[in-house]
């Protein structure tokens, strides 16, 4: 099902996160909090798998209580489907430190590959745009994603959003660990928060 | 009656001192006509961020992350929105973060509205089939003495707390006279 062209996830999330310094990512259920794991895991990474649709608003209550870090949350096309209202909640608290980037491959790649809304009509940046998310764009370069992955550092000039169309090929699964508290506290930690 | 009176009127405001006293700094909500006062008062606070959303369950993930991130919230929705949040409702047990959410009842006590009735008839079931305590407050008087135990058990014992505001503290819609 790959097609010519298309961004490979991976390239993509490991150029996100190659110079990471003090972002916090959040990734989305399903094949994006793979793709976190994969480039490294950190203490700072927030790996999802459930709560489908959430990734976005993690990214906003995390943004808001931590202004001065930047917030970069990784999902995918289904997932950011099943949210679409966050992008106006989003766009209306204006969380200068919040990026949002989807890897699009227009399938639900965990339930068998089935087509999602992205794949004919929907065009989640122009959802995000009419959000009120100024700063939103199609990505399809690696020269891009590199862009973005800078401009994510800069915490005074978001919300931004871009997405990415990548290839729908499977790649190998690397699971990061499934324990919510324990990804929540090493965070936690990490910022500088004691155990209650 | 009149002191009766002026303590009936100020239970949003007991609502926001507890909420203040205990430190809660982002307050989601899908606007309630029950909770309009404690809305406007949150708006108004330099400590308190209040943060619509397009559905409830939108709150429960931006807890979280504000959680993660060293922040409490509490979350304000009428009954009808409890139903909009139950699989999200999973992330509390899962990633263990403080929950208090403050539910302004429909679908009881003089409700004019039947299309009101059956999610208000399960708000309860609901939460305690997720998980989530709940806790009730029928009248002005036992507003903060409700408020203060269920913010204390949320946020010093993590044990997942609804307050119901019954439909006869906050007074039935009326659509006719």
């Amino acid at each position: 099902m790959s097609k010519a062209n298309l961004l490979n996830r991976r390239d993509v999330v490991s150029a996100l996160l190659a110079n990471r310094k003090d972002v916090v990512a959040i990734g989305g259920l399903g094949a994006s909090t793979n793709d976190i794991c994969a480039a490294g895991d950190h203490a700072r990474n927030f790996y999802l798998w459930g709560g489908m649709g959430g990734a976005a608003m993690i990214g906003l209550g995390l943004a808001l209580a931590q202004p001065k870090l930047p917030v970069l949350v990784i999902t995918g096309d289904g997932e950011m489907l099943m949210g679409l209202g966050s992008f106006a909640t989003i766009a209306l608290q204006k969380p200068a430190n919040l990026s949002i980037l989807v890897l699009d491959n227009e399938r639900y790649g965990e339930t068998g590959g089935q087509a999602s809304h992205t794949s004919a009509a929907a065009d989640l940046v122009g959802v995000a745009k009419a959000c009120g998310i100024a700063d939103s764009r199609s990505i399809s370069t690696m020269a891009e994603v590199e862009a973005f992955a800078r401009s994510v550092h800069d915490v005074a000039a978001g919300p931004r959003f871009a997405n990415v169309k990548v290839d729908s090929a499977e790649v190998e699964r690397i699971l990061p660990t499934r324990d919510g508290t324990y990804i929540v506290n090493r965070m936690r930690g990490d910022l500088g928060f004691a155990p209650i | 009656m009149l002191a009766d009176n002026k303590t009936s009127s100020d239970w949003p405001e007991a609502i926001y001192s507890t909420l203040e006293r205990f430190d809660v700094r982002q307050v989601p909500y899908v606007p309630d006509a029950g909770h309009s006062r404690l809305i406007q008062r949150v708006l108004g606070s330099s400590t308190m961020r209040g943060i619509p959303l397009t559905t409830e369950e939108e709150g429960i993930a931006l807890m979280a992350g504000a959680w993660a991130g060293g922040q409490r919230g509490v979350l304000l929705m009428q009954s009808s929105g409890v139903g909009n949040c139950i699989n999200m409702l999973s992330l509390i047990p899962i990633l263990r973060f403080p929950f208090l959410t403050l539910v302004t009842m429909r679908g009881e006590w003089g409700e004019y509205n039947p299309w009101q009735v059956p999610m208000g008839s399960t708000t309860q079931g609901v939460f305690e089939l997720s998980g989530v305590q709940v806790l009730r407050a029928s009248n002005a008087q036992e507003v903060p003495d409700v408020l203060q135990a269920a913010a204390a058990q949320a946020y010093n014992a993590l044990t997942p707390t609804a307050v119901l505001l019954s439909q006869r503290l906050i007074g039935a819609k009326v659509f006719t006279k």
